[in-house]
């Protein structure tokens, strides 16, 4: 087992390196440049020169990339082009913020969607199956910003139950903080609800369809609790894969939700700095962003295996 | 206005009666929801500012990307932090005159090449230090230096000299310009110590407010400076939140978290008025949308086929459907009546006859094509289909080419010849031109070489007798609706909404959006 974690491990690491490479050339077949874009449209030749010459754009892009490399293993991601800020004090805070709104959407969604597809499976193809069905699959079929402005408009132009701006500081206390977020978290919520609740379904419905089911049913046992017991623990290896993909999105793929409501987190971050083509900055957001999506699917993939006698004791 | 209407109205800015009951009592006595409005605006502004409380605005166009630096300021919201903590020499006033700020006068010599401008006693920074004389030549150094990244450059070029002289700062010009107290109210030029060369981000300079709280694309917090030397500043606090979505901006106006918004999209400025707490203001100013032609490219060098397009083009249409009647039209040439010396020309109107008389003599075949982006100005893509339709109507072919927003500065504008693009004006004539219409012109996105044109720029710069002065700007104006490559539909109006729990917003104060972004700090919380 433990051989088969390293290699897991291993191959994390060379997806990094490789997504590394990718988001370097990438960065470098972006249209216009760094300058152009920082000046704005009434950038005068003398001021766009001398901006490139202090930005360093004349280097050759291999040297720029070993430098850039070396930088983030000793921990330093550099400064910003356009402001001269710390990457790494920035991002630390902006990470924290997509984090913290992350985590709440987490806590309600994950447990309601496993919830939900439990219930479901339980009253297969009746009303309730059907009601849960058919409420989650539209709410992940509207695109998120529609539901950012149904629900601002209801929850906080009509009703004034919480902000419709959900920008937060250090100086809000939590309290301050989660009714500022409560609204994305509620649009966050919708959205990866039907995902997860549709592959708990599906996957516990797979498991019942096998002999022990049928042998427990046969023992007289309930159905909640065959779900409990049986059904659920073979489930989780793809339950848990879906969770993570979700989880995934829910830090690297919000940028539509954050603009809705001014959230301070990463994606507006990255979004102003692509258009400013500022590329150490684009660099370290997507290294952080593959890093994230890499390590949350380590973690499925060692759930799985930890949840599986057959790959935790190989022959 | 009605008797007990009046004693209603102060009834309510006492907070003795609601607004909503002082409205139902007004239409009892036959007065519009509107109008009862107004009244009670007019009411809170005859009673005068109030001081304190927490002024919270939102505005479009900051980034994360942005620096304190003034140099650096590109945006709107970077301009209006910039106008919180710091003061240009001299300032726009209400009219588009010159009122004194860090400078409290000014002259001129006879011939228009020295200026010197005498230092207000005894302001001082907001870390303690006196302004004087020295600083303000080291600012203006900073921003002409070799190796400046200021976006004010261009207009410093053609300083010579600056000097301290006591508590004068005297400016000597390589040629004559009546117009140099214009230039040095640009945003850019906010006085700091030391010119800033030390910490030009330190954002410390003699404006009515402090910067409190910085994050940049996200909040600004800033307190009134307690030693400020002018009456600027009602609120304690001013609140600034980057909204860049539109409807997000707008639901934070309705739903009350804050007080005053920037940039309005005008296909819901209608909608966002009906709200009885919440008012829209329209402010005309020198901001346009256009069409440009390069010409000394073919085929638009030929001025045939440069009239017919201009000829062919429905510019009322535009201003209904694009701009929503939130604006005027325009008149091929960048000026309008917010600039100071305007002439009123003959409006061109859209003729499809003269349009197709003029393309035929052009002898152009095939289609004519324009590019264009949705950012290059709010509704770009509509509006070239409107052109298009409507130059169908005169026989032109056009045909769009819909280019993306990204790189569209770098890749389409002032290098494809024919675009779509916008301008936000300058304060002067002067300015305009010689920013993109001289032949030398760092912006000339029109080609436009035209040396009459250019004599009359320089001789109208250095021109003191202002009859004289507007005749060649009109002389000018006829060269470029005539000649130039632009094809002006449109001058948009600045929307802008605030509630009712702020007051005190002017109507028609002349510069940039936001009462020239002088709002936040002349209204007061009610």
């Amino acid at each position: 087992m433990m051989q088969l974690l390293i290699q897991r491990l291993a191959l994390g690491l060379l997806l990094l390196i490789l997504v590394s490479i990718l988001i370097f050339a990438g960065t470098m077949i972006l249209p216009g440049d760094v300058a152009q874009q920082i000046l704005g449209q009434s950038a005068t030749p003398e001021a766009l020169a001398n901006l490139r010459a202090e930005l360093g754009l004349n280097e050759p892009p291999l040297t720029r990339y070993f430098d850039w490399l070396g930088g983030i293993l000793t921990g330093d991601l550099g400064t910003a082009l356009t402001s001269g800020r710390s990457i790494s004090e920035d991002i630390g805070r902006r990470l924290s913020n997509t984090l913290f709104l992350a985590f709440w959407a987490a806590v309600i969604a994950v447990p309601l969607a496993i919830f939900l597809g439990l219930l479901a499976v339980r009253y297969k193809d009746r009303w309730p199956d059907k009601l849960i069905s058919a409420v989650t699959l539209t709410t992940i079929s509207i695109p998120e910003f529609m539901i950012g402005y149904v629900l601002i408009y209801w929850i906080s132009i009509q009703l004034g139950w919480f902000p419709s701006v959900a920008i937060i500081n250090d100086g809000m206390s939590v309290w301050q903080k989660l009714d500022a977020i409560a609204v994305p978290v509620i649009v966050l919520t919708l959205v990866v609800l039907a995902h997860m609740m549709r592959m708990t379904r599906a996957a516990i419905l797979n498991v019942m369809q096998s002999a022990y089911i049928e042998t427990a049913e046969l023992k007289g046992l309930g159905m909640l609790k065959i779900i409990r017991k049986h059904a659920f623990p073979n489930a989780i290896a793809p339950i848990v894969n879906v969770v993570m993909l979700n989880l995934a999105y829910l830090v690297v793929g919000v940028v539509v939700v954050e603009v809705v409501f001014a959230y301070p987190g990463m994606g507006q971050y990255l979004v102003d700095h692509v258009s400013k083509r500022d590329v150490p900055v684009v660099q370290a957001c997507g290294l952080i962003f593959a890093a994230v999506y890499i390590g949350l699917n380590l973690i499925a993939d060692l759930v799985s295996i930890l949840t599986n006698p057959r790959l935790r004791h190989p022959k | 206005m009605n008797d007990e209407l009046r004693y209603l109205s102060t009834r309510v800015t006492k907070g003795l009666m609601s607004r909503r009951d002082f409205i139902g009592r007004a239409a009892a006595l036959g007065v519009t929801a509107a109008m009862a409005n107004a009244m009670i605006a007019s009411q809170v502004r005859a009673d005068g500012p109030k001081k304190g409380g927490t002024l919270r605005m939102a505005a479009q166009g900051g980034s994360t990307t942005d620096s304190l630096d003034p140099a650096l300021a590109t945006n709107t919201v970077a301009l209006q932090a910039a106008r919180f903590w710091g003061e240009p020499l001299v300032e726009l006033d209400d009219d588009g005159g010159i009122t004194g700020k860090v400078a409290e006068s000014f002259e001129g010599s006879d011939d228009a090449t020295t200026w010197r401008f005498k230092l207000r006693q005894g302001i001082a920074f907001s870390n303690g230090q006196d302004v004087t004389a020295e600083d303000v030549v080291e600012t203006l150094d900073r921003h002409a230096g070799e190796d400046t990244k200021s976006g004010a450059l261009g207009l410093l070029r053609d300083i010579q000299d600056v000097r301290a002289d006591g508590d004068t700062v005297e400016i000597i010009l390589k040629s004559p310009n009546a117009d140099l107290p214009y230039l040095m109210t640009d945003y850019h030029l906010m006085i700091q110590p030391g010119g800033g060369k030390d910490d030009p981000t330190a954002a410390i300079g003699t404006g009515p407010y402090i910067m409190k709280d910085v994050d940049m694309g996200v909040r600004f917090v800033a307190e009134k400076n307690p030693n400020y030397w002018g009456d600027l500043g009602n609120a304690e606090t001013i609140e600034m939140l980057v909204l860049n979505d539109n409807t997000a901006r707008v639901a934070a106006l309705q739903s009350g978290q804050v007080d005053l918004i920037d940039r309005v999209p005008p296909r819901t400025a209608g909608l966002v008025a009906r709200a009885p707490n919440i008012t829209v203001h329209q402010t005309s100013g020198p901001g346009h949308y256009v069409f440009i032609m390069h010409c000394n490219t073919a085929p638009f060098d030929n001025n045939d086929l440069r009239l017919a397009l201009k000829h062919a083009i429905n510019r009322q249409e535009m201003v209904d459907k694009i701009l929503f009647g939130y604006g005027s039209v325009g008149n091929d040439t960048p000026i309008n009546a917010s600039y100071p010396f305007y002439t009123e020309f003959e409006q061109r109107e859209f003729d499809p006859e003269k349009a197709k008389f003029h393309f035929d003599k052009a002898g152009v075949d095939g289609p004519v094509l324009l590019r264009t982006s949705e950012n290059s100005f709010p509704g770009a893509v509509d509006a070239s289909a409107l052109f298009q339709q409507s130059c169908q109507a005169a026989g032109i072919p056009l045909e769009i080419k819909r280019e993306p927003n990204d790189g569209y500065w770098s890749e389409v504008w002032n290098v494809q010849p024919f675009c779509t693009s916008y301008w936000g004006g300058r304060p002067t004539q002067d300015q305009m031109f010689s920013t993109a219409y001289q032949s030398s012109a760092d912006w000339n996105d029109t080609r436009f070489f035209n040396e009459q044109f250019d004599q009359l720029l320089v001789a109208a710069r250095a021109e003191l007798d202002q009859a004289k002065r507007t005749q060649m700007y009109a002389d000018m104006g006829t060269l470029l609706r005539d000649e130039g490559g632009l094809i002006c539909p449109m001058f948009n109006d600045f929307i802008e909404a605030s509630s009712d729990r702020v007051a005190g917003f002017i109507e028609g104060v002349k510069g940039f959006s936001l009462m020239h972004n002088y709002a936040p700090m002349r209204m007061w919380v009610v």
